[in-house]
């Protein structure tokens, strides 16, 4: 046993900045589950699209990245909002069954022609919050560079003055300076800080949209009784597609976010994610939004501190780390097995 | 034609290939109230969904001399069809305020404020419990809740299912006299599906009796409540 406490607040840190990630793509589960108790099996690779749009606009088209982000989400909002006109609303709701297949169908077909248009390969992608900024090459540029500028960027989770080897890689790394404020000994990035920020700014933004407006008190009434809903004049269907285009954009932020982290966006890069984002919606109760949110956290936290530092570092077993996805799995067992409505989820009562 | 506000004409229901409504024809004179009994499953609840669109209908129903039985149920709500469905009917996971606000969904005025007012003032017990879930309310809040909600949308009909259902005896009668009290002050036309025959009866001006989908008696509430067929089968006379 190795109690390596010191650098347990690093792994804290990462753990809720992945966290961060999946309580985005938690959200964008459970507004589609709230509306219309169902799991969009398609929502990791909506997202992926999403993160897609915001490469081809920034990278391959130039636009500015918060412009290109924004334009993004819009255009994921709109295919969200037309897939359930399209695919799911003509299915009777209370069947599930093939609207869970159209999900499932819709998520290899989005997976297939992305991998069409854009191939598997990692495409790089710029960084919001400063990391690579946007002079930094991308993609095939970049993998022509020295040895010492792919090290310097390889490791560019930390002080990239430390680790650059060679002249290029240097002169590029003083350039990016540190990514990251010294916080209780541990290195806390300033992506993992603008993640948190955007994060908590969209969710201050779904908030009031849900609590201040016409269409998000419709949304909550129509999860809350669909029936009744159609009894006040609420046009039901407009406003689950409402839910879809919400649920869409949260997804996509989640893509954008994380997208960098990953290297760039590629058509799998959401497929882990889901996993994690399913557990955490699971672990939350999969009609809350708050128990999203912090089911979402507490699965980063648990891959990143009970994993990645209990698991490989203090006990020093290092196949650990590749019980991560397992881990979320029995994750979702055990909240199923022992309580299905989650944390925060509500019970539902059967009236006989 | 015109002092009627509602009338169903050979009104058929059905679910996938059970037929629930066989045929049947029925007005609603503005102003009045007309109640509909029967017993479980004769398909008072279906009627009620019916003439809201809630199912698979065919047949003429007609409001305020309009053809509504192709509408879409949110139209039939803005024509000022008010409906407060079996079981409450609330939203249990919003709070009362809210509750009341989507009540005034189709509404553009800017006078929800002073209905809401409104209602509390004549359900107090609604006011206190303004900013709690409608889930954590007790049943016969609920039922308060649920009719205030439906009233939110300044109805000129209103659709009750069952509103006695689950209630106990003394609440009843107080909710009973509150509708009775709404169709005298405002004039609001009722349709109200009860199986409590003998308080339906006093408020109603009009009654049918169905069975099986059909109905099997109708005539003035006055005259129902003496008829010795009524009085076995719901009077428990």
């Amino acid at each position: 046993m190795n109690w390596n406490w010191e650098i347990l607040p690093d792994f804290i840190f990462n753990g809720l900045r992945d966290g961060a990630v999946y309580a985005a793509a938690a959200l964008a589960l459970v507004l589609i589950f709230k509306a219309t108790t169902l799991i969009n099996f398609a929502t990791g690779e909506l997202a992926m699209l999403g993160a897609f749009f915001v490469y081809v606009l920034n990278v391959e088209q130039g636009l500015w990245l918060w412009l290109s982000i924004a334009i993004a989400v819009l255009i994921s909002a709109a295919i969200g909002a037309a897939v359930e006109r399209t695919l799911v609303r003509p299915f009777d709701p209370a069947d599930h069954l093939p609207v869970v297949l159209i999900t499932l169908g819709l998520f290899l077909i989005i997976n297939a022609v992305a991998g069409d248009v854009w191939n598997y390969q990692v495409r790089r992608v710029n960084d919001p919050f400063g990391h690579f900024p946007s002079w930094v090459p991308n993609g095939s540029e970049l993998k022509t560079s020295s040895e010492g500028t792919i090290a310097c960027l390889e490791n560019a989770d930390g002080d990239l003055a430390e680790v650059a080897a060679g002249t290029a890689g240097a002169e590029m790394c003083e350039m990016v300076g540190r990514t990251f404020f010294e916080v209780i000994g541990a290195r806390l990035h300033y992506r993992t800080i603008g993640i948190w920020i955007a994060l908590a700014l969209a969710l201050i933004a779904l908030a009031l949209i849900l609590g201040k407006t016409k269409a998000g008190l419709a949304f909550r009434a129509v999860s809350s009784n669909t029936e009744s809903a159609r009894l006040v004049g609420v046009n039901t269907g407009r406003t689950l597609g409402f839910g879809w285009a919400l649920a869409s954009v949260f997804g996509t932020l989640s893509a954008a976010l994380v997208a960098p982290a990953l290297g760039g966006v590629n058509p799998n890069m959401m497929l882990t994610i889901l996993i994690y984002a399913l557990a955490g919606a699971a672990l939350g109760g999969l009609d809350s939004l708050g128990g999203a949110v912090i089911g979402g956290l507490v699965v980063g936290l648990i891959k990143s501190v009970l994993v990645s530092w209990f698991g490989v570092v203090v006990l020093g077993q290092a196949y650990f780390s590749i019980l991560q996805l397992a881990m979320a799995f029995l994750l979702i067992l055990i909240v199923l097995l022992f309580r299905p409505a989650g944390l925060f989820g509500t019970r539902r009562i059967e009236r006989v | 034609m015109t002092d009627m506000m509602l009338k169903a004409e050979d009104l058929h229901a059905r679910y996938g290939a059970v037929e629930v409504l066989r045929g049947l024809d029925f007005e609603v004179p503005d102003g009045n109230v007309v109640v509909i009994l029967g017993a479980n499953g004769a398909g008072k609840t279906t009627t009620l969904r019916a003439l809201c669109n809630m199912c698979t209908t065919t047949g003429t129903v007609t409001m305020e001399g309009d053809d509504i039985s192709r509408a879409k149920t949110a139209d039939i709500v803005r024509r000022g069809v008010a409906h407060v469905p079996q079981g409450r009917g609330t939203f249990p996971e919003l709070s009362v305020m809210d509750n009341l606000k989507i009540g005034a969904y189709t509404r553009k005025d800017n006078e929800v404020g002073a209905d809401v007012d409104r209602w509390f003032e004549i359900f107090p017990r609604l006011e206190e419990r303004r900013d709690q879930l409608a889930g954590s309310l007790s049943g016969g809040e609920q039922q308060m809740l649920a009719v205030a909600r439906a009233l939110m949308c300044r109805p000129r009909l209103l659709l009750l299912d069952e509103p006695s259902l689950g209630l106990a005896p003394l609440i009843i009668e107080d909710l009973f006299e509150r509708f009775a009290q709404l169709n005298k002050e405002t004039g609001l036309t009722m349709l109200l599906v009860e199986q409590n025959a003998n308080l339906a009866l006093d408020m109603a001006d009009y009654g049918y009796v169905i069975e099986s989908g059909e109905i099997a008696l109708h005539g003035p509430a006055d005259q129902l409540k003496n008829d010795p067929a009524v009085q076995e089968a719901y009077l428990g006379a």
